[in-house]
C-alpha cells in the first residue's frame, strides 16, 4: 500500500497484471490494472472513428450585422461595467447613518446592480443570438451502464481493497468502528429533547385567579363596571399583575364586551356576567389568533385568520367557520369597589384543542 | 380583424401580446378598486340655532330616522347618539344614505351640508340632536390637540384595540356580511375621535371613561402619523404588508422572466440556419 508506481498509466504493458505476476509493480488500491486502465480512458471502437468534420463556422453570415450586434454588445458591456463601478462608489460614497440615508443607499445599489446584471445579460444573450451560428446539433449519449470489464474491474478491485484493509480478518477493529459510530447516530434523537420540557397542565390554566382584578392591556388600568357602562364597549382585558409576560398573556387575554343586560342569551352563564358585561377568552379555539373583530351590531366576534364567528350574546358560540368550540367565558363580578375581578379561572381550557385535550 | 391576423407571426406578436395582458390586469385593477373622494374636513363653528338643525333633520334625515329622530324599520333611533355621532356620520358622507347597505361608505357630502354653509348646517343638525337626550359630544380642539402625543404608545394602543379590523396600518379589512371596517388614511383626528367615541356602524365603542382622551390622542397621532408617511418605493400597494408586496413582486418578476425567455429562445429572423 505505501510503496506505489504511481497511477496505472495507458503505456504500461498490456499483457501482464498483477493477478497473474505476483511480482509485478503493485497498485494503489481504486486504481485499474494495467490491462482495463486503456480500455476506462478509450474504447477500441472509439479510436476507429475519423476526427469529427468541423461541424460550425467560423464567420456569421450577414458581416454587416454582426458588425453592429458588436457595437450593441460592447456598449451594453461597457455599461455593465460603469453600473458596477457605480456600485462601488455608492457603497463608498452614499452615507447610511439614517433611515432616510438607507432607503437612499439601497435604491442606488439595487439599481446600479440591476443594470449592471441586466446589461451583462443582454448583452450575453444579443452576442450569442447575432454572432454565433444557429445549428443545431445533437449529442448522443453513453449508455449510462458500465462496461463488463469495468464492472468486474470495480469487483475486483473493491475485494482486493477489503482484504488489504484487513477489516474482515480483524474482527476487533471492525466492531470497535461500529461501535464508535452508534453514539453519533444516536445524539440527533436525544438532542429531539430541547423540543420539551412537555407541557404539562399549563395548558389547562391560567394566570386568572378569584379576585384578580381585570385591568386593560398596555395602560394596565382596571376596569370599574361603572366605567365601562356603554352598551357596544369592548375593552382587551389581562389579569392585574401580567401587563408585561406575554407568556402568560397568550393565553389569559380576554375580550370584555357591554351589551345590554337583555341582549344576553343562553348558553351564556348570567352568572358571570355583570350587568350585561361579559368576558371572553380572545384567543381562538381554532388555532389561536386573537379573535378580537368584534361588531356591536350582530354582536359577532369573528376570528381574522379563518373567519370563525362567534356570537357574544349566546356564549360565543360558534356561528360560522372551523372553529370546534365557544371561546371560554370567563367568570367575573366585582369586587367592593367596583372594579371587575375574576371569579375564578377559566372553568375549561382555553385556545385550540390539544391531543390530551378529551 | 385581417390586419391582426397576417401580423400574429410576427416576431413582436407575442411580446405585444403580453404587454397587452399586462395593461388589461393593470388597468382593470386600477378601474375595479378605483379611488374615493376627498374629505372636507369640518371645523367646528358656533352652534346654530337648534331650530335650524330640526329643520334641516326634517328635509334631510326624518324620511328613515323618523320625524322625531325615534328611528323606524330601516333606521336607528338618534336619540342619545350625541352630536359627536352626527357629525362622524355627515361629515364624511355616509349620511344621509343613498341606500340601506351592509356598510355605509364615505362619500360626497349632501347639498344641504356641502358648500359654505355645510358646515354650519351639520353644526345645526348634530345640535339638535345633541339637544334631545344628550350623549357624545364634538371634541375640543384642547382634546385634538396631538402636541406631546405619544405615537409608541400610540401604536400599542392601536394594536390591542384597534387592528383587529382596521388592520395594523389602518387600511381596514372585511367584516361578516359585506360589512367592512374602513381604511383610515383619509381620516381627521375629529372623525377618528367620533368614531371611538359613538361607534359607528358595526364599530363598538371606546368611552373616555375606560378609554382616556389621552388615550385617544396618542391613537389618533399614530393613525395620522401613518396615513402622512411616505410609501417607500412609490407604491402603497394597500399596505397591508408583505402578502401585497410579494405578490406584486412575483408577477411583476414573473412578466419579466416570461419576456426574457421569449426574447432568447425565440426564432432569430434575417439569419440563415443551417
Amino acid at each position: 500500500m505505501t510503496e506505489t508506481n504511481g497511477p496505472a498509466g495507458p503505456e504500461q504493458p498490456a499483457e501482464t497484471t498483477p493477478d497473474e505476476t505476483p511480482e509485478g509493480p503493485r497498485r494503489v488500491v481504486g486504481t485499474p490494472p494495467p490491462a482495463q486502465a486503456r480500455a476506462l480512458l478509450v474504447r477500441p471502437e472509439d479510436e476507429e472513428k475519423p476526427p469529427p468534420e468541423r461541424e460550425l463556422p467560423s464567420e456569421p453570415d450577414d458581416l454587416d450585422r454582426a458588425k453592429k450586434a458588436e457595437k450593441v454588445v460592447a456598449s451594453l458591456f461597457i455599461l455593465a461595467m460603469l453600473a458596477g463601478f457605480g456600485f462601488i462608489a455608492a457603497y463608498i460614497g452614499l452615507e447610511v447613518h439614517s433611515l432616510d440615508a438607507v432607503l437612499r443607499s439601497n435604491l442606488v445599489l439595487g439599481l446600479a446592480m440591476a443594470i449592471a446584471f441586466l446589461a451583462l445579460g443582454a448583452g450575453a444573450v444579443i452576442w450569442v443570438r447575432q454572432l454565433m451560428p444557429e445549428v443545431e446539433l445533437t449529442e448522443a449519449r453513453k449508455p449510462l451502464r458500465s462496461s463488463p470489464e469495468d464492472r468486474a474491474a470495480f469487483k475486483e478491485t473493491f475485494e482486493e481493497g477489503a482484504d488489504a484493509s484487513q477489516f474482515v480478518k480483524r474482527p476487533i477493529l471492525r466492531r470497535t468502528l461500529i461501535a464508535a459510530t452508534v453514539p453519533v447516530a444516536v445524539a440527533p434523537i436525544v438532542l429531539l429533547r430541547d423540543m420539551g420540557p412537555l407541557p404539562g397542565t399549563s395548558l389547562r390554566h391560567t394566570a386568572w385567579r378569584k379576585g384578580t382584578r381585570l385591568v386593560q392591556a398596555v395602560t394596565g388600568v382596571p376596569v370599574r363596571s361603572a366605567d365601562f357602562a356603554t352598551p357596544g364597549g369592548i375593552l382587551t382585558v389581562v389579569p392585574e399583575g401580567y401587563l408585561e409576560n406575554d407568556e402568560e398573556l397568550a393565553k389569559s387575554t380576554v375580550l370584555l364586551i357591554k351589551l345590554r343586560p337583555e341582549q344576553l342569551e343562553k348558553p351564556t352563564v348570567m352568572n358571570w356576567t355583570v350587568d350585561g358585561t361579559v368576558a371572553y377568552s380572545k384567543i381562538c379555539t381554532h388555532l389561536g389568533c386573537p379573535a378580537a373583530l368584534y361588531e356591536q351590531t350582530t354582536h359577532h366576534i369573528l376570528c381574522p385568520c379563518h373567519q370563525s364567528t362567534f356570537d357574544a350574546a349566546r356564549g360565543a358560540a360558534v356561528i360560522f367557520g372551523p372553529a370546534a368550540r365557544p371561546l371560554p367565558q370567563l367568570p367575573i363580578t366585582t369586587d367592593s369597589e367596583g372594579y371587575l375581578v375574576a371569579q375564578s379561572d377559566f372553568h375549561e381550557p382555553v385556545g385550540p384543542s390539544f391531543w390530551e385535550r378529551g | 380583424m385581417r390586419w391582426i391576423t397576417a401580423r400574429r407571426r410576427h416576431p413582436a406578436a407575442g411580446y405585444a401580446v403580453v404587454l397587452l395582458m399586462l395593461v388589461a390586469l393593470g388597468g382593470g385593477y386600477a378601474f375595479l378598486t378605483g379611488s374615493g373622494a376627498a374629505a372636507a374636513p369640518v371645523s367646528g363653528p358656533s352652534s346654530e340655532s337648534i331650530a335650524k338643525g330640526a329643520d334641516l333633520f326634517a328635509r334631510n334625515c326624518a324620511t328613515c330616522h323618523g320625524l322625531n329622530a325615534q328611528g323606524t324599520s330601516v333606521a336607528p333611533s338618534l336619540i342619545g347618539v350625541g352630536a359627536a355621532a352626527v357629525d362622524f356620520q355627515v361629515s364624511t358622507g355616509r349620511m344621509p344614505a343613498k341606500a340601506n347597505d351592509a356598510e355605509q361608505a364615505r362619500k360626497p357630502l349632501a347639498p344641504d351640508f356641502s358648500g359654505p354653509d355645510g358646515p354650519a348646517n351639520i353644526r345645526a343638525v348634530a345640535d339638535y340632536i345633541q339637544s334631545l337626550a344628550g350623549g357624545p359630544t364634538i371634541p375640543t380642539p384642547a382634546e385634538l390637540d396631538l402636541s406631546g402625543a405619544d405615537v409608541g404608545r400610540g401604536q400599542e394602543l392601536f394594536i390591542a384595540n384597534c387592528a383587529a379590523c382596521h388592520n395594523f396600518v389602518g387600511a381596514g379589512g372585511a367584516l361578516t356580511y359585506g360589512k367592512y371596517a374602513p381604511a383610515l388614511n383619509q381620516s381627521t383626528p375629529t372623525e377618528i375621535y367620533e368614531a371611538m367615541v359613538t361607534g359607528p356602524e358595526a364599530m363598538p365603542n371606546f368611552a373616555n371613561s375606560t378609554l382616556t382622551p389621552e388615550d385617544k390622542r396618542d391613537i389618533i397621532a399614530y393613525v395620522t402619523g401613518k396615513s402622512t408617511e411616505n410609501n417607500p418605493g412609490g407604491f402603497s400597494l394597500g399596505r397591508v404588508g408583505p402578502v401585497t408586496e410579494g405578490l406584486v413582486a412575483f408577477l411583476g418578476i414573473l412578466f419579466a422572466v416570461i419576456l426574457a425567455g421569449m426574447w432568447i429562445t425565440a426564432k432569430q429572423h434575417g439569419k440563415t440556419t443551417r
